[in-house]
């Protein structure tokens, strides 16, 4: 199929930005979209043109590095990660809108390349167990109920691509922060932290600059590992036992 | 052997292992006979560490809680993107939780006889050894792996072994593991123990006066070009697929750290050991730019076939079972279709090589569910291999319940890598190697699972026991930035990047990678010859000169170029891949993941030669044109009885 691709293109974060259209021909269904701007790349760089810069690197849905803007949909028409959109999904003809994540929080690298640290930083406040190496007890001392460690595991796969972030229409990183809170609040060895934790990520997040949560919900939608609003809820809760408790907010 | 393929060098006398004490001492030994630095002196004392996988980040965050000052650098945005996210299948673990028979010693045995009798027996030990309690540290740090309903872990048997001892967190193993050491890792930045480097890429390494000191970088954002100085130097740099250009490695995968460094004089190991993995979705066409693994759980249920007469294209349903041939069933008939890697792998090969295999490629086999599903019901099959089958239709738009899946091998791990002693320090003092791009443990072919197993023991409990001992004798005399060593490699990184730029051929790097890449799966790849071998060792000289002469790579140094980091990994890639063939030539017989087509036995077996080649092939870099000199360390198996592999 022969396809027409309108492409954001900025030279560097000072720099202001454009879309430019590129047409590519003879696109195969089965290629991936990366795939698709790999071929375009290629061209590009024999014609002597600048490539396309995106992020991208496992190509399996599990870094999390990919992330585009495909028609204004975060990762695109399927519900998964872009490097997993294959071509079939478009049709002979069809008009392609490409563009980076936008947000205050992910300042624009190059082309379709953000700077997405702010993810780090929030971890970095809180989003963890604190166990020194070689101090954990036996791992069969402290049984986990099933239900609460299959309900942890599906909040920590999340894969911190930012989709969440780039559907919300303000800026926000709150499904990201609370599948970490919710990850770690849901087993037994969260739990001496719990309080800090939320407190201290909620306050980094606040300082980056992302946007409030309003739970309208676009962040679920588009996130390829398919955490749940219910995530959210539980920050609230947490947030609130926190401050409930005398905790002071961190920011 | 010619002897202008390679010389031969002084043999590698002592690993360092305190092997006057029996095997299962030596670890505590060690431990015991290392020099400890006081706590108060490690704030003094710094460390640069390459790497965030499940090698680089355990070990930045354990020598930072430790107290010394680390700096690390990654390549990605994000320490949490390192490769080792992306494994599926699980961890390996000697903690008989099943009570069925399991024990460090079994482990031992099994990851000896796995790696085919090229490991060393004192590494392996201590690998199963410490891995009880990295299950330990996983769990404390909140690591989600699957329980059963009476809340405890829950184990499974992976890769063909006898036993329960693999833990796993749904398919995301290697994603949930290295979560728990990223954040271990963030919690120590946000301490102000690390120094962050990310989207920086190591392009040498700084050697002075004998001792490995620091890493020349370049920014990938900026382009700057830098040097970094520390007390020790810890490379965490993953594996070395990539070189096949079609790997289930990520695409960022690379041997430019190691590599640089054996340029400056750190030995590589057994470069010709490589993994191929027969469960991949097959190459769909020539745009193709990874490959997927589908979890070799699958063969538990799945049936491999390929129709009995060549070129029978027709739909896979409309082939009768009489005009099926079921090739592992018929010549392994013990083990059929669950029969180790290589061997699953090979024989696919083999009947495509006779033009029976399927697909618009003709390169792939049948892995058929029907008899399961009419066996167990398609819910049974769903629960087990759902999100596999959504995998495999996501990329091929073809519905496996229905119609049998196509798979075929692909390159999926490296044994070989930098060599290093018992304390995995290279022979470049200072210069300490780990996880995958180390060659210690997994002898001539890994076991499934014990990579994360091996990655997160050297991290988390061996290395900063070693290192330790070797930082009680600094700090070291500072370096100068105008050290005529530091200036010497900053301006090589320099002339090396100007010199990509400055090209402006006629063909892409990725043009180059692929041929690269084509040439080592045909020739170097799942079957070595002779013949083959020669051939492409006079291929890669000439690629590497046409890339040189005739290469064109986009922009500028100064920015972000993500053309000209390809470049500089496919420059290395193409020098990798002429050793890699000298081994596997000078290697007369088949191991593990190395098959020699000259060294089987009548029924097409491998054949092992323990008289001749029971050691570790050593490399050491000599300049351009010159052959590599090998350097042999013996291998002696005390505990465990050498004998070929049979699965028939
Ligand atoms: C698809 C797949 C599935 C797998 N499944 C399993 C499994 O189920 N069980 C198992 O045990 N093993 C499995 N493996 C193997 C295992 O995942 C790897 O061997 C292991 O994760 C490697 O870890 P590592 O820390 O050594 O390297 P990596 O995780 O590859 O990390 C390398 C790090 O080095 C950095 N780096 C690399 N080069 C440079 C440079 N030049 N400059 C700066 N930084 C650099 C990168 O940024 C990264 O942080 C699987 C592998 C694949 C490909
Ligand atoms: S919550 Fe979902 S969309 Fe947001 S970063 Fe995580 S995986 Fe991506
Ligand atoms: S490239 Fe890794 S998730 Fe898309």
């Amino acid at each position: 199929m022969n396809l027409t691709l309108k492409i954001w293109r900025q030279v560097s974060p000072a720099k202001k930005g454009k879309m430019v259209s590129y047409h590519v021909t003879d696109v195969s269904p089965d290629m991936s979209f990366l795939e698709m701007l790999d071929v375009l790349n290629e061209k590009l760089i024999l014609d002597g043109d600048d490539p396309i810069a995106f992020d991208h690197d496992c190509r399996e849905g599990i870094c999390g590095s990919c992330g585009l803007m495909i028609d204004g949909v975060a990762h695109g028409p399927e519900q998964a990660t872009v490097c997993q959109l294959h071509m079939r999904s478009f049709s002979d003809g069809d008009v392609i809108d490409i563009e980076p994540w936008r947000s205050g929080g992910f300042p624009v690298v190059k082309d379709l390349v953000v700077d997405r640290s702010a993810f780090d930083r929030i971890i970095s406040a809180g989003g963890f167990i604190s166990a020194p190496t070689g101090t954990a007890p036996e791992a069969h001392a402290t049984p986990v109920p099933k239900k609460d460690s299959d309900a942890a595991f599906d909040a920590a796969t999340c894969i911190g691509c930012g989709a969440c972030v780039a559907a919300c229409p303000n800026g926000s990183a709150m499904l990201f922060t609370a599948s970490k809170v919710a990850h770690l609040g849901l087993l037994p060895q969260g739990q001496p932290e719990r309080d800090e934790r939320v407190l201290r990520m909620v306050g980094q997040q606040d300082a980056e600059d992302f946007g409030g949560c309003s739970n309208i919900g676009e962040c679920s939608a588009v996130c390829p590992k398919g955490i749940s609003m219910e995530t959210i809820s539980r920050l609230n809760h947490d947030l609130l036992g926190a401050l409930r408790a005398g905790a002071v907010p961190a920011s | 052997m010619p002897l202008e393929l390679f010389t031969v060098g002084e043999p590698i006398a002592d690993t360092k292992a305190p092997t006057d004490v029996p095997v299962p001492q030596m670890w505590d030994e060690r431990k015991f006979r290392a020099r400890l630095v006081n706590p108060a002196n490690r704030r003094r004392l710094s460390v640069i560490v390459v790497g965030t996988g499940l090698a680089g980040g355990s070990a930045a965050a354990t020598l930072a809680e430790a107290g010394y000052r680390v700096k690390n650098f990654w390549f990605q945005d994000s320490p949490r993107r390192a490769h080792s996210v992306a494994a599926q299948g699980g961890i390996n673990a000697a903690k008989n939780y099943r009570n069925d028979g399991d024990s460090v010693h079994r482990l031992f045995y099994d990851t000896v006889k796995g790696g085919d009798f090229r490991s060393r027996e004192s590494n392996s030990y201590r690998l199963a050894e410490v891995s009880a309690a990295i299950i330990d540290q996983a769990v404390a740090q909140g690591v989600p792996f699957a329980r059963e309903y009476g809340g405890l872990l829950d184990n499974r048997s992976f890769g063909g072994a006898q036993v329960s001892r693999t833990f796993y967190a749904r398919g995301q193993t290697g994603q949930q593991l290295l979560y728990g050491a990223y954040q271990a890792l963030e919690r120590q930045i946000g301490l102000g123990n690390v120094e962050t480097h990310g989207r920086t890429e190591m392009l040498d390494l700084v050697v002075v006066d004998g001792r490995a000191r620091g890493i020349v970088v370049r920014d990938l954002i900026t382009g700057q070009i830098s040097t970094h100085l520390a007390d020790a130097v810890v490379l965490a740099s993953g594996g070395y697929s990539n070189v096949f250009y079609l790997s289930t490695n990520a695409k960022g995968s690379n041997v430019t750290a190691a590599w640089r460094a054996h340029k400056r004089g750190a030995l590589f190991a057994n470069p010709c050991y490589t993994q191929i993995h027969p469960t991949c979705i097959p190459v769909s066409g020539d745009y193709q730019s990874k490959l997927t693994l589908m979890s070799e759980s699958l063969r538990n249920d799945g049936r491999v076939w390929v129709p009995k007469e060549r070129g029978d294209d027709r739909d896979p349903r409309q082939i009768p079972e009489d005009e099926r041939d079921y090739f592992l069933e018929r010549k392994y008939p013990a083990f059929g279709n669950l029969v180790p890697r290589d061997i699953a792998s090979r024989q696919a090969k083999n009947v495509c090589d006779e033009g029976r295999g399927v697909g618009p490629t003709g390169l792939g086999v049948y892995l058929d569910f029907s008899d399961a599903i009419e066996r167990l019901g398609r819910s049974t099959i769903e629960s087990k291999y759902g999100n596999l089958f959504d995998m495999y239709n996501r990329i091929t738009g073809e519905d496996a319940y229905e119609t049998g899946m196509r798979i075929y091998p692909a390159v999926h791990y490296t044994m070989g890598g930098l060599w290093v002693d018992y304390d995995l320090e290279s022979n470049i003092p200072g210069l300490f190697v780990i996880g995958e791009a180390n060659f210690s443990d997994q002898g001539a072919n890994r076991l499934g699972a014990s990579a994360l197993m091996q990655g997160l023991a050297d991290g988390y409990f061996v290395l900063p026991n070693t290192l330790a001992n070797y930082l009680a004798d600094g700090p070291f005399p500072k370096v100068a930035a105008d050290h005529p060593s530091v200036v010497e490699a900053e301006t090589a990184v320099r002339a090396q990047t100007e010199k990509l730029l400055s090209i402006n051929g006629t063909r892409t790097v990725a043009s180059f990678h692929r041929e690269l890449g084509r040439l080592m799966w045909d020739l170097c790849g799942m079957e070595r010859s002779d013949e083959g071998l020669r051939k492409a060792l006079d291929r890669i000289p000439e690629i590497k000169h046409e890339f040189w002469t005739n290469v064109k790579v986009s922009g500028e140094q100064g920015v972000f170029n993500q053309n000209l980091e390809h470049a500089g990994r496919v420059a290395d890639f193409i020098e990798l891949a002429e050793l890699m063939c000298v081994d596997a030539l000078h290697r007369n017989e088949s191991c593990g993941g190395h098959f020699r087509a000259e060294s089987q036995t009548p029924e097409g077996e491998a054949l092992r030669d323990d008289e001749n080649f029971a050691y570790v092939a050593a490399w050491e870099y000599t300049p351009d044109g010159t052959p590599p000199v090998l350097h042999r360390e013996a291998l002696e198996y005390e505990y465990i009885h050498l004998a070929q592999r049979s699965y028939k």
